[in-house]
């Protein structure tokens, strides 16, 4: 009987283990795995049958014997795995193998496609993978969505012995967890291309800077590591993994730099562009974990083939991470150009708790809120840039109208105010301002409301990076679309 | 466990010894002195900032600057509960306040602040002791410190 459960962090955490642990104790060896992203169905197994993989779940571990017995007759069997719709909707490019092989095997990646990508820029001239790249339209997937191409060709132009690629893994944005999935999941799809981004840029090592917050990623990406240097894959090329402290601001790319330096994370002014002078001054490729696990499947498939999904100058697909208060949560490969309501509505299935849909944060704690009022905005860069909003890394949070958006505005406020590097005026002080003057609104101060207004600008324009110039998009979007939630006056004051 | 720090040596001298060649071994080495003893002893700092030639105000700097590194000995249990966005959608600021009562007065329990921990598909999410629980509860949590 072949069986596979997932090991994700988020299945570990609702249980997986005991449920492997039956499994073991009944004689079955499952196949450890990334998480298909149904994380309602967590943990969930999948067991072969007549060939084709059925998926069971969420299971617990007294469910184990009689799933062994009879997978066809049990309770919780769900089906063809690639048949359920959660899966059939999707367009699974860059996690087509995330929850499907062993992470840690080379045969497993192999068997269903993976170093393909790799072979095939190998074969091409340096100069033509950061052009393929750049034909497919790839842009940054941690958030600012710089193109792709565009950066690996200016360090590629950069004459000097020694250049890096660093793969921005320090994913900190709330409902943000695609990178985590893909370490856990997939994580030799990212060295590799990370080692086809060095092969184009004419890089020779390769750092992943992880966050703390993820022991499981950080222990899978050091055995995948491990497995790739010692395998030699790309003897030209090894990969390392750095773990970074609990600092949010150091998944900005300057800030992530002087950590791996060794430094405090504060944010680097630019110029000089990282990828002129990077870490420890070297040219250096910065990218995301998304971004770079998308390269070897564009290598492999060609540009076009990436290209052709998407809308306007958003190509290719998009994980979406629908998070929160929703129904039916996980990981979600698609096209850009998904409505938020085809999103919130139909995919996610609404609230979780049933009640209505009041506001949803895309893009993390930087991101802006959106009224159900604007649902109808497609899934892209400049489509959410029109809305004043972010698509950052594609995290999606979903609050039903128990919410407090006052609460929230000043939530945003205190978050910078606690990880501001404090290199630059505006968001090191101008955080806890404005925290301070929200919390006057709330007390029913409403002459504090222009001061609010006044602060934010005073950010945007004024902050370093996007910590402290991102911050106003949650409080603005609060305080315009919800006026009514800063009117109210708490009883005592 | 961790060991007693005190007698710091040989053991940081090992630690300082297995990543003093790395590019940038700083936040390594801390790692692995918070590992060791549970904490970075303020008594390391010195070794480390003369091993990689820096001062002792910018080792600090570092060390101060990071919200992991802990300046004080670990207690026996380590609560961390999502603040962040996703689980205040689902009640995260209710658990937060129901765990922090009920554990009131246990010296022995360590609160730390922590924001998104990547479990925003089963929120609210918490770490105890390293340990990661989804869709976390108030009892979960507290039986897990043994309470």
């Amino acid at each position: 009987m072949k069986v596979w459960l997932s090991q994700d962090a988020a299945a570990r955490a609702l249980g997986a283990d005991r449920v492997a642990k039956a499994m073991v104790d009944a004689g079955v060896q499952p196949i450890r795995t990334g998480s298909r992203g149904m994380v309602w169905l967590e943990p969930m197994a999948e067991v072969e049958i007549d060939g084709v993989r059925h998926a069971f779940g969420p299971l617990v571990a007294g469910d184990v014997a009689a799933l062994m017995a009879d997978p066809k007759g049990h309770p919780k069997a769900l089906g063809p795995t690639d048949e359920l719709p959660w899966m059939k909707g999707q367009t699974r490019m860059t996690f087509a193998r995330v929850g499907v092989i062993d992470p840690l095997s080379l045969d497993d990646y192999r068997a269903h496609g993976g170093l393909k990508g790799l072979e095939v820029a190998r074969a091409m001239p340096p100069a033509d993978v950061v052009e393929e790249v750049t034909q497919s339209g790839l842009r940054g997937r941690g958030g600012a969505g710089f193109p792709t191409g565009i950066k690996w060709k200016t360090v590629a132009g950069v004459e000097g012995p020694k250049k890096y690629i660093v793969c921005n893994a320090d994913e900190g944005d709330s409902g943000s967890f695609a990178d985590r999935m893909m370490m856990e999941g997939d994580p030799l799809c990212l060295i590799e291309g990370m080692a086809i981004a060095a092969y184009a840029v004419g890089a020779d090592k390769g750092y992943v800077y992880l966050r703390s917050e993820y022991p499981d990623a950080i222990r899978i990406m050091r055995a995948a590591a491990d497995l790739w240097n010692r395998e030699r894959l790309t003897p030209d090329f090894n990969v390392e993994i750095r773990v970074g402290a609990g600092a949010y601001i150091c998944g900005e790319e300057t800030a992530l730099l002087n950590s791996l330096e060794g430094k405090r994370g504060t944010v680097r002014a630019k110029p000089p562009l990282p990828a002129i002078k990077g870490l420890f001054g070297k040219p250096t490729v910065v990218n995301n974990v998304i971004t770079l696990a998308a390269v070897p499947g564009i290598m492999a498939a060609g540009a076009a083939t990436y290209r052709d999904f998407g809308i306007g100058r958003s190509r290719g697909t998009i994980p979406l991470q629908i998070a929160g208060n929703v129904k039916y949560a996980g990981l979600y490969e698609v096209a850009f150009g998904l409505t938020l309501d085809e999103i919130v509505n139909d995919i996610a299935g609404g609230t979780a708790s049933g009640r209505p849909v009041r506001a949803v944060q895309v893009g993390g704690p930087l991101g802006a809120y959106l009224h159900p009022s604007q649902f109808d905005v497609p899934f892209g860069y400049e489509e959410y840039d029109a809305k004043s909003a972010l698509v950052g890394h594609a995290g999606i949070v979903v609050f039903d109208d128990t919410v407090d958006m006052a609460e929230q505005a000043e939530f945003a406020m205190e978050f910078c105010g606690i990880e501001s590097c404090g290199k630059c005026t505006p968001c090191r002080i101008g955080a806890v301002r404005g925290r301070e003057t929200i919390a006057r609104i709330r007390r029913g101060d409403m002459t504090a409301k222009p001061l609010v207004t006044d602060l934010a600008e005073t950010m945007r324009e004024g902050s370093l990076c996007a910590l402290g110039g991102f911050t106003p998009f949650p409080v603005i979007s609060a305080m315009n679309l919800y006026p009514e939630d800063f009117e109210q006056v708490e009883a005592a004051q | 466990m961790t060991s007693q720090p005190g007698h710091l040596s040989p053991r940081l001298d090992e630690i300082i010894a297995d990543h003093i060649a790395l590019e940038g071994p700083l936040l390594p080495i801390l790692h692995a002195v918070q590992a060791e003893w549970g904490h970075v002893p303020e008594e390391s700092l010195k070794p480390i900032a003369a091993a990689l030639n820096i001062g002792k105000a910018e080792i600090h700097g570092v060390v101060s600057f990071y919200h992991d590194f802990r300046r004080e000995p670990r207690p026996a249990h380590v609560v961390r509960i999502c603040r962040a966005e996703s689980c205040q959608s689902q009640g995260g600021r209710a658990l937060e306040r129901d765990v922090k009562a009920r554990l009131a007065g246990r010296s022995d329990v360590l609160f730390e602040d922590v924001y998104c921990l990547g479990l925003c598909a089963c929120s609210p999410a918490a770490m105890v002791d390293g340990e990661l629980v989804g869709r976390a509860g108030t009892d979960e949590i507290c039986e897990r410190v043994g309470a």
